[in-house]
């Protein structure tokens, strides 16, 4: 159990410390620790809680900290991976902030700041590749193509919120009825 | 009374911040600025570009600190609280549920409905991020990090903290 909360701090704390640009940066630091490094939980638990957390208004690196570190380790783990992921940069912040102002100015720390995106960037890339597979193989090159597709239209040509998308599909997925053929290929042109 | 108003400040932006920590960062404002008064525009300004310019999510980092400010220590926890709390509590329930009728046809497929959603927001985020660095530092600077990062991470397997160390380092010497 200690092992549990050190291994929990260890990661959420990278997580934290590596995640430049904002909560969603974290996103693939995340998945390395928990799925490829930990093996919390699997590729398909990591998509749901990714899903779920993208619904729900709020923070997603906390969102996911605080689940996971839970499912792993109860309320003790989520506090632990909650504290581990936030605290540190903030106290960094609150000591920058009230010792050196012009932090932000320093030549160097604007090249880091710069150099990291790519990076993040690459890893984005990969993750998103292996929801492309994933979905390619759960629904069929055809039916995944035109969802992707429809989703890129909806969320960024006309603006409709990913919340609203996700939540129609959740929907859909529980009142569809189980094994009717017809039926699935309306509801998912209809989405698509 | 200053602790309730670091709550609700707090409190409002995370529950109504659809989109993860950057979206809530003009509600943040909202309430810090034009309604508390707490800071001036170009205060935020500050702090936001601060904040930016350090690793780990923004929300937390600006309530961290902008409840320290206001009320000290237990200020900044009131405001982290706030943040976080009530979306992680919601998040946990919802989570329980899914898991017990896991096994169940239709919670599988909500997992596989929602996938390629997921895959396109992740796509735009990917987009956005590999333009901002062309933006910043040029088309030859985001293809050589580009490659040398994708080689280190997926070729050779490097652990991401090594590669962002490593990143880190190459910019402060270099851009």
């Amino acid at each position: 159990m200690k092992m549990k909360q050190l291994d929990l701090f260890l990661a959420f704390f990278r997580v934290g410390m590596l995640g430049y640009g904002g909560g969603p940066s974290s996103i693939p630091l995340v998945h390395k620790e928990v799925v490829e490094k930990y093996k919390w939980m699997n590729d398909d638990d990591f998509a749901d809680v990714l899903a779920l957390g993208n619904t729900l208004p709020g923070p997603i690196a906390t969102k996911m900290a605080g689940y996971i570190g839970y499912r792993v380790a109860g309320f003790t783990g989520m506090v632990n991976a909650v504290m581990a992921t936030i605290v540190p940069t903030i106290l960094l912040m609150i000591v920058l902030l009230t010792s050196i102002s012009s932090f932000k100015d320093l030549p160097w720390v604007a090249g880091m700041t710069k150099a990291v995106v790519p990076v993040v960037g690459v890893m984005l890339a990969t993750l998103t590749w292996d929801f492309f597979k994933k979905s390619n193989e759960t629904l069929g090159k055809v039916t995944a193509g035109l969802m992707v597709v429809g989703g890129l239209i909806l969320m960024e040509v006309l603006n409709v919120h990913p919340a609203i998308l996700i939540l129609v599909l959740l929907i859909l997925a529980l009142a569809k009825k189980d094994k009717t053929p017809e039926l699935e290929k309306k509801i998912e042109r209809g989405v698509g | 009374m200053i602790y309730w108003h670091i709550f609700l400040a707090f409190f409002i932006p995370g529950i109504v911040g659809y989109g993860g920590g950057p979206a809530s960062i003009p509600l943040v404002e909202n309430e810090v600025v034009d309604r508390y008064g707490w800071m001036t525009v170009p205060e935020f300004s500050e702090v936001l570009a601060i904040g930016n310019a350090l690793p780990g999510p923004i929300a937390t980092k600006m309530a961290g600190y902008i409840g320290y400010e206001q009320g000290g220590i237990l200020g900044a926890v009131v405001g982290i609280f706030a943040t976080v709390a009530p979306s992680l509590i919601i998040m946990i329930v919802l989570l329980g549920v899914l898991y017990r009728f896991k096994d169940s046809p239709k919670v599988k497929r909500m997992t596989n409905y929602i996938r390629p959603i997921i895959a396109v927001l992740l796509g735009v985020m990917t987009f956005n991020f590999f333009f901002n660095s062309y933006v910043d530092t040029g088309i030859m600077q985001t293809i050589f990090l580009v490659v040398a990062s994708y080689l280190l991470l997926e070729k050779w397997k490097v652990h991401p903290a090594y590669v962002i160390t490593a990143s880190l380092a190459y910019g402060g010497l270099f851009l």
